[in-house]
C-alpha cells in the first residue's frame, strides 16, 4: 500500500537517493530540508553527509539556503513535493548550546547524536504526524530489522565504511518503528551510481566530513564564533604531576589524545585531560592514555536491560569496536570494561555497544571518565 | 487531484485577455518601440495602448505612467530618489512597519547610507494612526511611503487621509498599491499622491512588469542609466509583450471591478463563516471592515502555519503563511508582529487569497479539508 513518508533531505547525495528509493518503492515521498540557521543548511543527515560550510546569515536569507536549493532540485527531478522547515531555535537550544557547554566543561561533545534524536527523530517525526506521513526516512547508513526478541533492532549497514549507527544508538525502539533508512542495504558507490542514473544534481557532490557547524573541523574557531563573549585566554600545559611544560592559547576545544597544536618539545605529548576551571591542559605520554574501562552516564539499552556477556564497544565514530563487558550501575550509570586497551576515550563522546557479532546496536551511554 | 489555488496575493493566474494579447504581440510585433521604421511604430502603438489602459484603471493621464520591471524597482526608485533629493542635507523618510520588503529593505539600506528613517508602528487592526503619522512628518521629511493594502492581511490603509496630511505639510507621498490595483477603485486624480507603485502579475498580468505613477510635474530620477525610454525616466528597451499583458489585465480587471469585489467578499465571508463554525477558536487577523475583499488571514492557535500550508498543499490546496518571498525561510511574519499578534499566534497564521476563477465549490473544498488538517497539525504539535 502506498504510504506517505517524510524524507529528511539535506541537499547531499545520500538523502537525495533515500528520497528516490522511497518514491521508487511506490510511496509518496515528501522531502523536507531543515533550516537550522547557524552553521548549516545541511544538517539533516548526521556525520558523513554534513557539510562544513558555514553560510553567512545575510547570504541565506529568503530562499537562499544553497543546500536546500539542491534538495529542491532533486525533488523536482523525482517529481516529489519538497518543503524547507525552520528549526533554527530548536537547533540552537538542542544542539549548539549543549555543544558549547560541553566543551566549556572540558568534554568533547558529539552533537550529531542530539541532532538526530531531537531534530530528526522527534521534531521531524512530529512534522510527519502533522503532514499525515507514516514516518521519517533519512539518508543514514544503518539498517532497521528484526531483533532476536522479535522486536525491531538497529543494525550496522551493508557499507561498513559509511556506518552511522554510532550517531543513532539512543533512538528508542518505538522510534525505530517509524523510521526508515533506505540506504542500509547499499554501498556508497551504488548510491552515487543511482544518483547519476536518475540525473540528480547532487550525484557528484563532494563528500563532507565532520560537524556541520564546525568548518574544517576547527573546533576552537567555531567556539569563538559561537561564543564571542568568552574569549580564550592563555594557560599552562602541565604533566599530571603539575610540571609545567608550556602554555596554550585557551584550554577549551582540546580533546584527549590530541597531539597537534600543543607546541611542546620533548614529545610526543598527548592531551590527557582538559581542566577548564583552571584553564589547564594536562598532557602525558601515549601509554598513559590507554584505557581499560570507561564510566558511562545516561546509558540506554535497546533491549530494555544492559547486555550480559561479551559484547563489542566503540568509543568514537569510526572506532573499530573492541570486545567488552558492561556492568550497569545506579541511576543510569554503567561501567564498560575492555578486553584490550582503548586509545584515549574522551569524556562527552558516546560509547556505543554492539552484539558479539558486531552487527546489532545494543545501546550505549555517554563517557564521563576512563580507567586504566 | 482537484487542485484549488488560493494564493492570488503571491501571484494570480494570467487572465485570458492578457494571454491572447501577449501572444499576438510576441508573434507579430517584434519591433523596438524606439525604432523609426514601421516595425517600431507597431510596437510603439501597442505600448501606447497599454499605457492608456493602465492609466484608465487609475483615472490619470497616460504620460504619468512609467513602466518598470515590477513594483520592487518602482519602490526602490522612489525611495532612493527621495533620499538623494536632500543633496547632502538631512534626509528624513517616513514609512510603516507592515510595508513590503522592497520598501523596508531599501529604507534599511538608505539608513545605512545616513538617512534618517522613521518606521511607524501600526494599530492592532493593522492601520496607521493618522495623528501619529502627522506627528512624524518634519520639515526635513523628503517622502512618506505607505502601502495601499497589505499583501499578507489585506488591511487597507487610509491612503486618502494620509496623503492629504502629507500634502498639507509639503511632504511628497508614495504608496505601494500592488495589492490594490484591480481590486479597489483607485481614482488617483482626485488624491494628492506623488508616486504609486504597481505590479502586473497580482491582477492577472504577466510577471516581470510593473509601473510607477508619477504625478504630473513631479520629478523622477531614474535608477538605471542608458536610454531615453519612458521619457528618460526608465531606460532600457520596453518589455512590450509584458506591458501589453499588463494593460489587458488592467482593462479586464477594471471592467469587472465591482462585480468581482462583491463576489470575492461573499466568498471570503463564506470561508470565514465556515472556518468559524468548525474551528471556533480561529482568529481573523486584520479588521474585516478595512480589508481587501479577496484576502483572509487566519491564525489557528496551537498549529504551525508552515505545517498547515504543507498539509494543505499535499491535499491540493495552495495557500501561504505570508509573503511568498519568505516561503521556505520562514521567520515569523513582520506584518503580524507589527500588529501585536503574539509570536506563537503569528506563526499559526495562514493566508487565503483569491480572485477570478475561484467559486463556491473551491471554498467548499477548503472547508471540507481544513478542519481535519488543523486537527492533525495541532495534535502533532502537542505530541
Amino acid at each position: 500500500m502506498s504510504e506517505r513518508w517524510l524524507v529528511a533531505m539535506s541537499g547531499g547525495v545520500d538523502s537525495s537517493v533515500a528520497a528516490a528509493l522511497v518514491a521508487r518503492a511506490g510511496h509518496e515521498a515528501v522531502g523536507v530540508t531543515m533550516d537550522l540557521g547557524e552553521g548549516s543548511s545541511r544538517g539533516t543527515s548526521a556525520g558523513e553527509s554534513m557539510s562544513g560550510d558555514v553560510v553567512p546569515r545575510s547570504a541565506k536569507k529568503c530562499c537562499g539556503l544553497p543546500d536546500a536549493e539542491d534538495a529542491r532540485d532533486v525533488a523536482r527531478t523525482l517529481g516529489i513535493r519538497h518543503y524547507t522547515a525552520n528549526y533554527r531555535d530548536e537547533f540552537r537550544s538542542a544542539v549548539i548550546e549543549p555543544f558549547v557547554a560541553e566543551y566549556k566543561a572540558g568534554r568533547t561533545p558529539i552533537p550529531c547524536i542530539a541532532c538526530n534524536r531531537v531534530l530528526k527523530f522527534d521534531l521531524l517525526l512530529r512534522r510527519a504526524d502533522a503532514l499525515g506521513a507514516r514516518g521519517v526516512a533519512t539518508g543514514h547508513y544503518a539498517r532497521i530489522a528484526q531483533a532476536p526478541d522479535g522486536g525491531l533492532g538497529l543494525f550496522r549497514p551493508r557499507d561498513r565504511e559509511k556506518d552511522q549507527t554510532y550517531f543513532l544508538f539512543d533512538l528508542p525502539r518505538a522510534t525505530l518503528a517509524r523510521v526508515a533508512f533506505p540506504l542500509g542495504e547499499l554501498e556508497k558507490a551504488q548510491v552515487r551510481a543511482l544518483a547519476r542514473e536518475l540525473g540528480l544534481v547532487t550525484a557528484d557532490k563532494p563528500e563532507s566530513q565532520g560537524i556541520c557547524f564546525v568548518p574544517d573541523g576547527d573546533v576552537r574557531a567555531a567556539l569563538t564564533r559561537l561564543q564571542p563573549a568568552s574569549a580564550p585566554a592563555p594557560g599552562p600545559i602541565t604533566t599530571a604531576d603539575g610540571e609545567e611544560l608550556g602554555t596554550h592559547g585557551g584550554a577549551v576545544g582540546y580533546t584527549p589524545g590530541q597531539r597537534r597544536g600543543l607546541g611542546l618539545s620533548g614529545g610526543p605529548w598527548y592531551v590527557r585531560e582538559v581542566r577548564p576551571a583552571e584553564n589547564r591542559l594536562v598532557v602525558d605520554r601515549a601509554p598513559a592514555l590507554e584505557a581499560r574501562s570507561v564510566r558511562l552516564r545516561e546509558a540506554s539499552w535497546l533491549d530494555g536491560a544492559a547486555p550480559e556477556g561479551e559484547i563489542r564497544a566503540a568509543v568514537r565514530h569510526r572506532h573499530k569496536s573492541v570486545s567488552a563487558r558492561v556492568e550497569p550501575g545506579a541511576d543510569g550509570s554503567a561501567e564498560l570494561h575492555f578486553a584490550e586497551p582503548v586509545w584515549a576515550p574522551a569524556p562527552g563522546q558516546a560509547a556505543v555497544l554492539y552484539d558479539a557479532a558486531d552487527d546489532r546496536v545494543l545501546g550505549g551511554g555517554w563517557i564521563t571518565g576512563a580507567g586504566t | 487531484m482537484n487542485e484549488v489555488y488560493l494564493d492570488y496575493n503571491a501571484t494570480a493566474p494570467l487572465r485570458p485577455e492578457a494571454l491572447s494579447e501577449m501572444t499576438d504581440v510576441l508573434a507579430h510585433a517584434h519591433g523596438n518601440p524606439s525604432s523609426t521604421h514601421g516595425f517600431g511604430a507597431t510596437a510603439r502603438a501597442a505600448l501606447a495602448r497599454a499605457r492608456k489602459q493602465v492609466a484608465e484603471a487609475l483615472g490619470v493621464a497616460a504620460d504619468s505612467i512609467v513602466f518598470t520591471s515590477g513594483a520592487t524597482e518602482a519602490n526602490n526608485t522612489v525611495l532612493r530618489q527621495a533620499a538623494h533629493s536632500a543633496r547632502g542635507r538631512d534626509a528624513h523618510l517616513v514609512s510603516c512597519a507592515t510595508e513590503h520588503p522592497s520598501v523596508l529593505e531599501e529604507l534599511r539600506a538608505l539608513a545605512a547610507e545616513g538617512c534618517r528613517v522613521t518606521i511607524l508602528p501600526v494599530e492592532r487592526d493593522g492601520r496607521l494612526d493618522l495623528a501619529r503619522f502627522e506627528a512624524a512628518l518634519t520639515p526635513g521629511t523628503r517622502l512618506a511611503s505607505v502601502m495601499w493594502a497589505n499583501n499578507e492581511t489585506g488591511v487597507i490603509q487610509p491612503i486618502a487621509e494620509l496623503a492629504r496630511l502629507a500634502a498639507a505639510r509639503g511632504v511628497p507621498f508614495h504608496s505601494d498599491a500592488v495589492q490594490a490595483l484591480g481590486k479597489l477603485p483607485l481614482a488617483l486624480a482626485g488624491l494628492p499622491l506623488d508616486f504609486v507603485s504597481f505590479s502586473a502579475h497580482k491582477l492577472g498580468g504577466p510577471k516581470g512588469v510593473g509601473a510607477l505613477y508619477v504625478r504630473p510635474g513631479a520629478e523622477l530620477v531614474p535608477l538605471l542609466r542608458g536610454g531615453s525610454q519612458e521619457k528618460g525616466r526608465r531606460p532600457g528597451t520596453e518589455n512590450v509583450p509584458g506591458i501589453v499583458g499588463f494593460g489587458a489585465a488592467c482593462a479586464a480587471a477594471g471592467a469587472e471591478l465591482e462585480l468581482a469585489h462583491a463576489r470575492n467578499e461573499r466568498l471570503r465571508e463564506r470561508l470565514w463563516d465556515g472556518i468559524r463554525a468548525s474551528l471556533p477558536d480561529a482568529q481573523r487577523n486584520g479588521a474585516p471592515e478595512h480589508t481587501l475583499a479577496h484576502t483572509l488571514n487566519v491564525s489557528f492557535a496551537g498549529a504551525s502555519g508552515e505545517a498547515l500550508v504543507e498539509s494543505l498543499d499535499l491535499e491540493g490546496i495552495a495557500v501561504a503563511t505570508g509573503a511568498a518571498c519568505h516561503a521556505g525561510s520562514t521567520e515569523p511574519s513582520h506584518v503580524l508582529s507589527a500588529m501585536g499578534v503574539p509570536r506563537e499566534l503569528g506563526a499559526s497564521a495562514i493566508r487565503f487569497s483569491f480572485g477570478p476563477g475561484i467559486d463556491e465549490a473551491a471554498i467548499a473544498r477548503v472547508l471540507e479539508v481544513l478542519p481535519r488538517v488543523v486537527a492533525r497539525v495541532r495534535q502533532a504539535r502537542a505530541a
